[in-house]
């Protein structure tokens, strides 16, 4: 942990976006809450989940070193992070990029805590997000705060909330796209950050967008909520529309999306959107994690009826500016270029040539291309970082974004600066040939840092780029456009499922050894927004993958028909003409030779699967009301703290919001849709549980709710020292009373909430 | 100016010839046989990374790496945890701790003697740049206590070149050249 993060937190002090620092305020006091044992653990890991971090291999203090199952012996024995996570051991910081946009401070400050606060790396995900690893939970406010000063917030980065709304890298400068998703994505992502309507969802939410439908780039059919732009000529005009997609989703289990709506009004995206989320944590599943994503309750009830229930839910939602606050500048251009449009030089260089072939491709705006940094695994260094602010600030108005390929792009170079794009991308080691072919395989983190990861994942995803990058010039043309993913475990963040050669982890046991696996995924559809999900074929030896690679390449090469693709040349010689192509290579070899096989790529330890953590993917299912309540107390635990530097208003102030808080937690279990206004709040909360004496104490009676009636009798008055300490004692006493008054309730009023996957 | 977070890394003899997946094995046996003062956790492979931290030992309080951040590779320490009551304290564990580290990798079998200290240049910064940033104009007082430390440690202000890292972006500190052969034993005993 760092010395220097009160002098971060003095330093930043009123210099941050007010919501975004009162979000990293928020967050210290809970992790000084949970220090003192007055946060429950269950709480203060979906409070930190909420604030992207999340957990990592090995922090239950269990590590396999090989031979046996060694406990880590982590100096602090004080509180814990979460069921099974200990306080001090490192985890991981996920951070939102919203369409993946980036400038170049924002890179430069990535770069910093990356080589400050992680290992000296940052990780682009499958999601557009960036991820920092080894971080400590109590550097996390000073990474949230110095993140905050360039704009960014790690809010709703993991839990059971509206994940990063990911786009299309291209979008605003494709030639094939209907029209630029850009702004509808940053409206969305800011809309739905923190709504109250998407904090009661019984797991996560991911959102996407594209300009087009045939390319993959947004992927939105594999979402809980696919955008597509679209448009239509209506009275000689053209009308531009969203193709609305629902209920997509990979997991253990993957369901493409249905549609919902072929041509929505975009004044309709924001409300419709609102009106799923509420759908959705109405009667999405709570209890059984495997069935409580959307696509679940979408297939459950039929797109007829799901759309019934969201249009008509949709009807009752109260007007709200935001929906079509942004739609003017939605028209508008929103990127423009530095440098004039002009022809590329002559430039005399096989690797530019190289790289130039597969790495840029061409704007609608004519002269400017997109160019595509490969990043190996995903990872970035703090000087490549740099090095890309640096070329993003001279070329371009900093026009960077993350891919979900696990790249970046710089959009809107001119061909004029291509030659010296590449300089500085090659002197950096970001010149590499390859973007999107054969060669960039995308990997999840797997055994590296995951705690579900079965299979190492990004060891096979390195093998395979070494051996790949190696022969690549030579593969036939055929080969080089596939597409290989890779996840160390089902649960698909590797997004094996739409990739010609899909792979993820499984384990076997051999000869009374566990032996490392991948099953095998044949077929994935990439293009059309992951159109079509590949087919499992076989378990097969980690070890045995790079074989396995190259016979079923050379296979698809000599035995495809004219124009075949890779997906339809799977489709048409069959599951059992591949097993028996490859049907050798399940096998592990006995005899001494077999030791290499119970080892996984790039780690050299006997493998086990005896220290997979219980992982925060199959973490808490607790109430909203719970939450809601540890908010009051967080409240009235800053109160206190106000009250002892002699801040006496701002005390009394927070006291008396700490009781409108818990007030309205027990609101909202009857009435949902109570407004957070004082007004509404006390008087519902009077008719609701004070009236009908549910609220009352056996012995004190309705002695607490009158704290609450008195302190809202009096709001706006002056408080002294003593009646904000009074105060102070009454909200405390009365979130107490809720407490009791939500256990005498009963388990069958409680909508629950907040599950965790990664 | 309290400074913590200190890192050193020693360069190598030959990095050429370092075949960085050997240090793999290596460092996932020192986890196995906790063969450091501070926990060991877990390996970070970053080898496929051009000028990165290349093969990482986790720690809790410090990080162990065969580092090549600049295309130069060296042994180096990163102490995470707070250390010591004085700078002074600092600069000495966290030389001792890499020259420590380096002896050992200097003397695994499995490396066959591939990793060795070049015995003249290293490089000591400041891995926060709240508590230490270039520019900053308490430096001068920093390079003050660098230059005593190493004049101190290395026999004389004559015996040693320090020059200070100068681009604002980067994480302050001194890269350090001994205008002689570092006895990598009898400074490992004067640090101790």
């Amino acid at each position: 942990m760092k010395t220097s993060n009160t002098l971060w937190k003095e330093r930043l002090s009123g210099k941050l976006p007010s919501d975004l620092g009162r979000e990293v305020d928020i967050f210290e006091t809970q992790i000084a809450l949970r220090k003192q044992g007055r946060v429950e653990e269950r709480l203060f890991a979906e409070a930190r989940l909420r604030r992207g971090v999340y957990g990592q291999r090995y922090d239950n203090g269990q590590r396999h070193d090989g031979v046996k199952v060694q406990q880590l012996s982590y100096p602090g024995q004080g509180p814990t992070k979460g069921p099974h996570t200990l306080w001090d051991a490192p985890g991981m910081q996920r951070i939102k990029i919203p369409f993946g946009g980036l400038n170049a401070s924002q890179l430069e400050v990535l770069a910093e805590l990356a080589e400050e606060y992680s290992d000296g790396v940052a990780h682009i995900t499958t999601r557009q997000d960036v991820q920092l690893h080894f971080v400590h939970v109590e550097d996390t406010p000073t990474v949230m705060r110095r993140l905050a000063a360039v704009g960014i917030t790690t809010r709703e980065a993991c839990g059971n909330t509206v994940r990063n709304v990911t786009a299309c890298p291209y979008a605003g400068v494709c030639p094939d796209e209907a029209f630029d998703v850009t702004p509808y994505a940053r409206a969305l992502s800011r809309f739905l950050l923190g709504h109250p309507d998407c904090q009661d969802f019984g797991r996560k939410f991911k959102p996407a967008f594209s300009g087009c439908r045939q390319h993959a780039c947004g992927l939105v059919s594999m979402h809980d909520l696919g955008v597509v732009a679209e448009t239509r000529v209506v009275d000689g005009a053209e009308k531009r529309g969203l193709r609305l997609l629902v209920g997509g989703g990979l997991g253990s289990v993957p369901y493409q999306a249905k549609l919902f709506d072929e041509f929505l009004a975009p004044e309709e995206l924001l409300p419709i959107a609102q009106a799923i989320a509420r759908v959705f944590a109405r009667l999405g599943e709570k209890k059984n994690r495997n069935r409580a994503r959307l696509k679940f309750l979408v297939h459950d009830l039929g797109i007829e009826k799901f759309r019934e229930l969201v249009l008509e839910e949709r009807s009752i939602l109260p007007h709200d500016s935001r929906w079509a606050d942004y739609l003017a500048e939605a028209m508008r251009e929103t990127e423009l270029p530095l440098a004039a449009p002009d022809a590329m030089p002559e430039v005399d260089s096989e690797p530019f040539r190289r790289w130039l072939g597969t790495n840029t491709r061409g704007q609608k705006q004519a002269g400017y291309v997109v160019a595509t940094v490969t990043l190996p695994l995903g990872d970035v260094t703090p000087t490549q970082l740099r090095a890309l602010a640096d070329v993003a600030r001279r070329l371009t108005r900093e026009t960077i974004r993350t891919t979900v390929e696990q790249n970046f792009v710089i959009r809107w170079v001119s061909k004029r600066d291509l030659p010296a794009l590449f300089e500085v991308l090659d002197s950096v080691g970001l010149g590499q040939p390859g973007a999107g072919n054969i060669v960039d395989v995308v990997a999840c983190p797997g055994t590296d840092t995951c705690k579900l990861g079965i299979s190492s994942s990004r060891g096979l995803a390195a093998e395979l780029r070494t051996r790949l990058a190696v022969t690549s010039l030579q593969l036939d043309g055929a080969i080089q456009n596939l597409h290989i993913k890779i996840s160390g475990c089902f649960n698909s963040c590797g997004q094996h499922h739409v990739a010609d050669l899909g792979f993820y982890g499984v384990s076997r046991k051999v000869s009374g050894y566990a032996v490392p696996h991948f099953q095998v995924v044949l077929g994935g559809e990439w293009t059309n927004n992951g159109g079509s999900y590949g087919l499992p074929m076989i378990a097969v030896p980690s070890r045995n993958i790079p074989e396995l690679v190259q016979r079923v390449c050379e296979h698809y090469v000599t035995t495809r028909m004219s124009g075949e693709s890779f997906k339809q040349f799977i489709k048409r010689i069959g599951k059992a003409a591949v097993r028996e192509l490859v049907d050798d290579l399940a096998r592990v070899p006995t005899g001494q030779e077999n030791r290499f096989y119970f080892s996984d790529w790039g780690d050299p330890r006997e493998y086990s699967i005896d220290d997979i953590g219980v992982g925060e993917c199959a973490g808490e299912v607790i109430s909203s009301f719970e939450f809601d309540l540890a908010a009051a107390e967080r409240e009235v635990f800053e109160a206190q703290l106000l009250l002892e530097r002699g801040e006496v208003k701002p005390a009394g102030e927070t006291a008396y919001a700490s009781m409108l808080h818990a007030a309205k937690a027990l609101v909202k279990t009857e009435h949902w849709d109570i407004r957070d206004h004082a007004d509404d709040i006390v008087s519902e909360f009077r008719k609701r549980f004070f009236d009908t004496e549910r609220f009352f104490d056996p012995f004190a009676g309705g002695k607490f709710a009158q704290y609450l009636f008195g302190a809202h009798a009096k709001a706006g008055l002056p408080y002294s020292a003593e009646t904000a300490h009074h105060l102070v004692e009454e909200a405390q006493l009365f979130i107490e009373a809720s407490h009791t008054c939500y256990n005498r309730m009963g388990p069958q009023v409680r909508p629950v909430v907040n599950v965790q996957p990664a | 100016m309290e400074l913590q977070h200190i890192n050193v890394k020693l360069y190598l003899e030959r990095p050429e010839a370092v075949k960085l997946e050997a240090v793999v094995p290596v460092f996932h046996e020192w986890i196995q046989q906790q063969v450091c003062e501070e926990l060991l956790i877990d390996v970070a492979d970053y080898r496929h990374l051009h000028g990165g931290p290349g093969v990482v030992l986790v720690g809790h309080q410090a990080d162990y790496s065969i580092d090549n951040t600049d295309n130069r590779l060296g042994v180096r320490y990163n102490r995470k945890a707070d250390y010591g009551e004085s700078n002074r304290d600092r600069f000495s564990q966290a030389l001792h701790a890499a020259l420590r580290a380096c002896q050992r990798l200097e003397s695994e079998a499995q490396l066959g003697g591939m990793i060795r200290f070049n015995r003249r240049d290293l490089r000591l910064f400041v891995n926060d740049r709240m508590l230490a940033s270039i520019g900053s104009s308490r430096n001068g007082e920093v390079q003050r206590e660098l230059g005593g430390f190493f004049a101190s440690v290395l026999g004389g202000e004559a015996n040693f070149e320090m020059r200070v890292e100068s681009d604002p972006r980067r994480l302050f500190g001194v890269e350090v050249r001994a205008l002689a052969p570092i006895d990598v034993n009898g400074l490992i005993s004067t640090l101790a």
